[in-house]
C-alpha cells in the first residue's frame, strides 16, 4: 500500500532533486571518496536544505545527489514509513524529483533511513542512505574537532575501549544500547548513527552500499558493498545483541526488533515490530501475533 | 644492547624564544638504567630542554637520538608522527609536576592505567583489569580505588596514579618533570622512596627535571647543573653537591643549606 | 484497530493549513505588504539578510512575513532559498573607506578628520513608550515623526578609518597586506570549516552567526572571560559600492550598493616574548543597520586572536571550535528542534539496557545481603 501515487509531478521551480548540478558533482565527488576510504569521513560542502538541520539534511543531501528518475525512494524514520518525518522527507522528493516512492523494501533501490536498518536482507544494488546527527565517535570523549581527526589518522582509538572499559568496571557489561561504534574495514572507527546496536551485525559484510549524510556536521562516510564492520568489544566481553525478550504482538516474528508501545496507564504493553514494512509483509503471508485479530480490538476498546 | 652504548644521545641543542635562548648546545648521553638530574632556577631552561629531548618542542638545532628495542638509534625529530606516538605510550613515560596533566581526571584510576595497555592494542578486559590492579598495588594504593576518579583523589595519591599509568607499559626512559612539586614534605618523601624503589627494581633510565635538590641526592646518579639555557657542570651527584665547582653551582648548593 | 501514534499526509497538511490561518491573525486587520515590513521593521530586515546571509531586503520581507516574524525561522527560510541560487562569480572586495557615511562614531577621540556623524540612532534617546505612535495611521496620520532636518553643509568626503591613523604611527597591528601570491579567501557557503580555522573563514562564519549568542561572548570578554580591553575605534554605517568585473569586461563595474555597518575595535596588547606591545584589532562587518552585533562581532574576532599573539585561552570566547561551530542558528535551531523527533528506537534500546541492568544489580544486592546473613547464620552457630 504506497501512500503516494508513483511519480508525481515535479515542482518546475526547481532542480531535478532540489540541488542545483555543481552541487551534486560536489557531493558525488564526496562521496566517492567515501567509498574509497571505507569509514573516514569526508568533509563535504553541505548546504542548508528546506528542511533543518539534523531533520535528516546530510541524508537528503546524498539522496538527491545520487537519486534518478528511474529510482524507487523508500524513507523511513524509526523503522516506519508513515512517521512524520519520513513523510515529509519522502513527499518532498516526490515533489522536486518526481521519483516513485515505496514502503515495500524489496523493491525500492534507494532507502534513506533514520536510526534503523530494515529486517529484510538488503541486495546487491540498493543503496542505504543514514541520516546521522554526528558523525564522530569520539565526539563524547574528545570534543576538539582537530585533535579527534589526528586520533583517526594515527588509528589512535584507545580512548574508544577506555569507555567501554568503565561501562564493564561499573556496571559489568558493555552499556551502549545504541550508536554502538564500530571498526570497518579494519581501519577507522565509525559512528554507524543512533542504529539500536541490534542493527549493527546486519552492517558486517551487507550486499547493499551503505551511505551515511551529516548535514549539519558536513561529513560524508560510506561502507562499500561487503566490507568489514565489527562492533568494539573485549574478548573477554564479546559484542552482544539485545532485544525484548518478546515476539511482535502482530505479526509473531521473534527474531525482529520491537517498539514497546502503551496501552493505558495500568502497565497494559504490546510489542509490535519497528519495522513496519516486515511486519505488514509476515501478516500479509498469514502469520499472526498474540494480539492480532480481536485481541487488538479489545485494547484498543480499553476492554479486558 | 650493551651497557655501553647510551639509550640517548644527545647533541648541540638549542631553542630560542624570540631574543632569548632557553637551551643553548647542551650536549649529553644517558646510559641504560641510569638516572640524571638536571638542575637550575626557574628560567635556567630545564623543562625546555626536557620538551627537546620528548620530542614535544622541535630544537632549532641539534639531534636527539634513542636506542630502541632492537637497538637501532632513531632520531627523534626524523621520526613520523605516529611512530612518535608509539615511541611516547611504549617506551617512554612522562610524570608531569602537575598530575592533571598526565591523568585523565574524568575516568576510573584502573581506565587510566589501563589507558595505555588499550592504546596499543590491548583487548582482554580481565587481563587489563589485573595489570591495573597490580600496578596500583606496587604504588601502593588502595585496591577499593580502583574505580573512583582521580579527582577524589589527594595530591600524592594522584602522583602515584600517574606514575602506575606511566610504567605499566613497562616504558624503558622516563622523564619526570618535579615529579614532588607541589607537595607537603612528608607526602615527598614517601613519593621519593617509591620513586627510587620503582627506578632500582625496574632498571629504568631516567631524566628528572628539579629545582629541589634534596630530590637529586635521592634519586639522581648524575647531575647536569644548569643556568641560562647553559650547562655549567656535570658530575657525579655526590661529588657535584660535596664539592661544587662552579660558582652557579656553589651559590645553589650554599642556598639549600643556608635554607 | 490499534494505530501507533505516526502523522499521515492529511495530519501533515492541516497541521500547515493551520499554522498559515494563524500566521494571517484576524481577517479584519488589513494584511501586511511586504513594502510596510521592508520599510518599517527595516532592521528585522537587516538581521534575516545578516544571518540569511543573502542581501535581499525584499525576499528577507517575504521570509519575515512567512515566519510570522520569528526572524531565527526567517533566516532559514532565506538560507534554503540562497542554496538554489546559481553563483556567478565574486565581487571585488568592498572598500568601506569610501563608504556614503551616514554614521560614524569613534570612541577613541574627541574629533577627527571627517568628525563624528551622528546619524539616525537610538542611541541618547529615552527608552518611554512613544504613545503617539500608537496612534491609528488612519486616523489623522498616527502621529509619525516629520522628517529630520538637512544639515547645513555636507559631509567631508574625506573620511579616513581611525586605525589607519594609529597605523600611521605604528601603535596598532597591520593587518598584514595580500600576498600577491595568496590564496583567495575561503568560503563556507561552498567548503566545510576546517581546524583550526583562518581569520577569513573566522570573520565569515561570525558575519552571519546569531547576533545573540555574539553578543553574549562579546559580553563575556569584557566582563573577564577573555580578558580584552576595548574601545571602539570606530563604527561606520552606510551604503557602499559593489564592485564585480566581468570576464568579458575585464574591468570592475558597480553594480549597485549594499548598507554595511562596520566596527573597528582598538585593542590593548602588553606584548608578549615574542612581540613589543601594540594595540591589537577586532573586526566586525554585518549586512545592514546592525551595530550591536558588528560590535560584538569585532570583540569576538580580537577575542579568537588569542592564538596567533600568543595569549592564554581562559574563555569561550577565545575557544574557536566553541565559537565558530555554535554561532549559527540554522544549525543550533535545527538540532535543538529534532529532538521532537521520534526516537523511540533509541529510546526502546536504552529501556531494555536500563531494565536489564537493574535487574542485575538487584540480582547482585540480594546475593550480598544473603551472603552476608548467611554469614551472621554462621557467626551465631559458631558463638553457640
Amino acid at each position: 500500500m504506497d501512500t503516494l501515487p508513483a511519480r508525481p509531478a515535479t515542482d518546475p521551480g526547481y532542480n531535478f532533486g532540489y540541488l542545483d548540478e555543481q552541487t551534486k558533482r560536489m557531493i558525488r565527488r564526496a562521496l566517492l571518496k567515501a567509498v574509497a576510504i571505507p569509514g573516514y569521513q569526508v568533509p563535504f560542502g553541505s548546504r542548508e536544505m528546506p528542511l533543518p538541520y539534523g531533520w535528516g539534511t546530510g541524508g537528503i543531501q546524498i539522496t538527491a545527489s545520487i537519486i534518478g528518475p528511474a529510482d524507487t525512494l523508500k524513507v523511513i524514520d524509526q523503522g516506519a514509513d508513515d512517521t512524520t518525518n519520513a513523510v515529509s522527507i519522502r513527499r518532498f522528493f516526490a515533489r522536486v524529483a518526481g521519483v516513485a516512492t515505496t514502503e515495500r523494501t524489496a523493491v525500492a533501490t534507494i532507502i534513506q533511513t533514520r536510526h534503523r536498518i530494515p529486517e529484510r536482507p538488503l541486495s546487491a544494488g540498493q543503496i542505504l542512505v543514514y541520516q546521522v546527527p554526528q558523525p564522530e565517535p569520539l565526539r563524547q570523549l574528545e570534543p576538539r574537532e582537530a585533535e579527534a581527526r589526528k586520533m583517526h589518522a594515527l588509528a589512535d582509538y584507545g580512548l574508544m575501549h577506555v569507555k567501554l572499559y568503565e561501562d564493564i568496571a561499573r556496571f559489568g557489561r558493555i552499556a551502549t544500547s545504541y550508536n554502538y561504534p564500530v571498526m570497518v574495514n579494519g581501519r577507522y572507527l565509525m559512528a554507524p548513527s543512533p542504529i539500536p546496536a541490534f542493527d549493527n551485525p546486519k552492517m558486517h559484510r551487507m550486499a547493499a552500499l551503505q551511505l551515511f549524510g551529516a548535514g549539519r556536521e558536513k561529513r560524508i562516510y560510506a561502507v562499500p558493498p561487503h566490507t568489514e564492520v565489527q562492533s568494539l568489544d573485549f574478548d573477554d566481553h564479546p559484542f552482544k545483541v539485545w532485544r525484548a525478550d518478546r515476539c511482535c504482538d502482530l505479526c509473531g516474528a521473534p527474531d525482529s526488533y520491537l517498539d514497546e508501545v502503551v496501552t493505558d496507564d495500568k502497565g497494559g504493553r504490546m510489542f509490535v515490530c519497528s519495522d513496519t514494512d516486515h511486519c505488514a509483509e509476515r501478516r500479509g503471508a498469514g502469520h499472526r501475533g498474540p494480539l492480532a485479530g480481536h485481541a487488538l480490538q479489545e485494547i484498543a476498546e480499553g476492554k479486558s | 644492547m650493551s651497557a655501553a652504548e647510551p639509550i640517548l644521545s644527545v647533541r648541540g641543542l638549542s631553542r630560542r624564544f624570540g631574543a632569548i635562548a632557553a637551551v643553548r648546545e647542551v650536549s649529553f648521553d644517558l646510559w641504560p638504567g641510569e638516572v640524571m638530574g638536571v638542575v637550575g632556577e626557574s628560567g635556567s631552561g630545564k623543562t625546555t630542554l626536557l620538551h627537546l629531548v620528548s620530542g614535544s618542542l622541535r630544537p632549532d638545532a641539534g639531534t636527539v637520538l634513542f636506542r630502541d628495542r632492537q637497538g637501532a638509534m632513531q632520531d627523534i625529530q626524523a621520526m613520523s608522527e605516529p611512530a612518535r606516538r608509539m615511541l611516547a605510550r611504549t617506551d617512554w613515560g612522562i610524570v608531569h609536576q602537575n598530575p592533571r596533566d598526565g591523568l585523565r581526571m574524568n575516568v576510573s584510576a584502573g581506565a587510566n592505567v589501563g589507558e595505555r595497555l588499550m592504546a596499543v592494542g590491548a583487548r582482554h578486559y580481565g587481563n587489563i583489569r589485573g595489570a591495573a590492579e597490580d600496578w596500583l598495588a606496587r604504588v601502593e594504593m588502595d585496591l577499593g580505588r580502583i574505580d573512583d576518579l582521580p579527582r577524589t583523589f589527594s595530591g600524592g595519591m594522584q602522583q602515584r596514579l600517574q606514575i602506575a599509568r606511566t610504567l605499566v607499559t613497562h616504558p624503558r626512559l622516563v622523564f619526570m618533570d618535579e615529579p614532588t612539586g607541589g607537595l607537603d614534605v612528608s607526602v615527598q618523601a614517601r613519593l621519593l622512596d617509591l620513586i627510587r624503589n620503582l627506578v632500582a627494581v625496574l632498571g629504568l633510565s631516567a631524566i628528572i627535571v628539579t629545582h629541589d635538590l634534596a630530590v637529586t641526592r635521592l634519586l639522581a646518579h648524575r647531575l647536569m647543573v644548569m643556568q641560562r639555557g647553559q650547562v655549567v657542570e656535570t658530575g657525579l651527584t655526590d661529588q657535584v653537591l660535596d664539592d661544587p665547582q662552579h660558582p652557579y653551582t656553589q651559590l645553589l648548593v650554599s642556598s639549600v643549606l643556608a635554607a | 484497530m490499534y494505530v501507533a501514534v505516526k502523522g499521515g499526509e492529511t495530519a501533515i497538511a492541516n497541521a500547515h493549513a493551520f499554522q498559515a490561518e494563524q500566521r494571517r491573525g484576524d481577517a479584519a486587520q488589513a494584511p501586511l505588504t511586504l513594502g510596510q515590513i521592508e520599510q518599517q521593521l527595516g532592521l528585522a530586515v537587516d538581521r534575516v539578510m545578516g544571518e540569511g546571509a543573502l542581501y535581499d531586503r525584499g525576499l528577507a520581507a517575504l521570509a519575515i512575513k512567512q515566519a510570522r516574524g520569528d526572524l531565527v525561522e526567517a533566516a532559514f527560510l532565506v538560507r534554503a532559498y540562497r542554496t538554489t541560487l546559481p553563483r556567478f562569480g565574486y565581487s571585488l572586495p568592498v572598500d568601506t573607506a569610501r563608504m556614503t557615511v551616514l554614521r560614524r562614531v569613534s570612541a577613541t577621540y574627541k574629533d577627527l578628520p571627517g568628525g563624528q556623524v551622528l546619524g539616525p540612532t537610538f542611541d541618547y534617546s529615552h527608552r518611554m513608550l512613544d504613545f503617539a505612535l500608537a496612534a491609528d495611521a488612519g486616523e489623522g496620520g498616527g502621529g509619525e515623526a516629520p522628517g529630520a532636518p538637512l544639515a547645513e553643509a555636507p559631509l567631508d568626503p574625506a573620511m579616513p578609518h581611525v586605525t589607519a591613523l594609529l597605523d600611521s604611527e605604528g601603535l596598532i597591528q597591520p593587518e598584514p597586506p595580500a600576498e600577491p601570491d595568496a590564496p583567495p579567501p575561503g568560503d563556507i557557503t561552498r567548503d566545510p570549516l576546517l581546524f583550526p580555522a583562518p581569520r577569513d573563514l573566522r570573520l565569515q562564519s561570525l558575519a552571519r552567526g546569531d547576533e545573540g549568542f555574539l553578543l553574549a561572548l562579546g559580553y563575556s570578554v569584557q566582563r573577564g572571560y577573555g580578558g580584552s580591553h576595548p574601545f571602539v575605534g570606530e563604527i561606520r554605517q552606510g551604503p557602499v559600492a559593489v564592485e564585480i568585473v566581468p570576464e568579458e569586461l575585464g574591468f570592475a563595474i558597480d553594480i549597485g550598493d549594499i548598507d554595511l555597518t562596520e566596527c573597528e575595535m582598538v585593542n590593548q596588547f602588553k606584548g608578549s616574548r615574542l612581540r613589543p606591545p601594540q594595540f591589537t584589532r577586532g573586526y566586525g562587518l554585518v549586512f545592514g543597520w546592525s551595530e550591536r552585533k558588528a560590535m560584538a562581532m569585532s570583540l569576538v574576532d580580537r577575542a579568537l586572536r588569542a592564538g596567533e599573539l600568543g595569549e592564554e585561552r581562559r574563555g569561550p570566547a577565545q575557544d574557536e571550535e566553541f565559537v565558530l561551530y555554535h554561532a549559527d542558528n540554522v544549525e543550533g535551531a535545527g538540532f535543538v528542534t529534532h529532538l521532537k523527533l521520534p526516537h523511540y528506537v533509541d529510546f526502546q534500546s536504552e529501556l531494555e539496557l536500563i531494565r536489564r541492568l537493574r535487574a542485575e544489580a538487584e540480582a547482585r544486592l540480594a546475593r550480598a545481603s544473603a551472603e552476608e546473613r548467611a554469614a551472621a547464620d554462621a557467626f551465631a552457630t559458631a558463638a553457640v
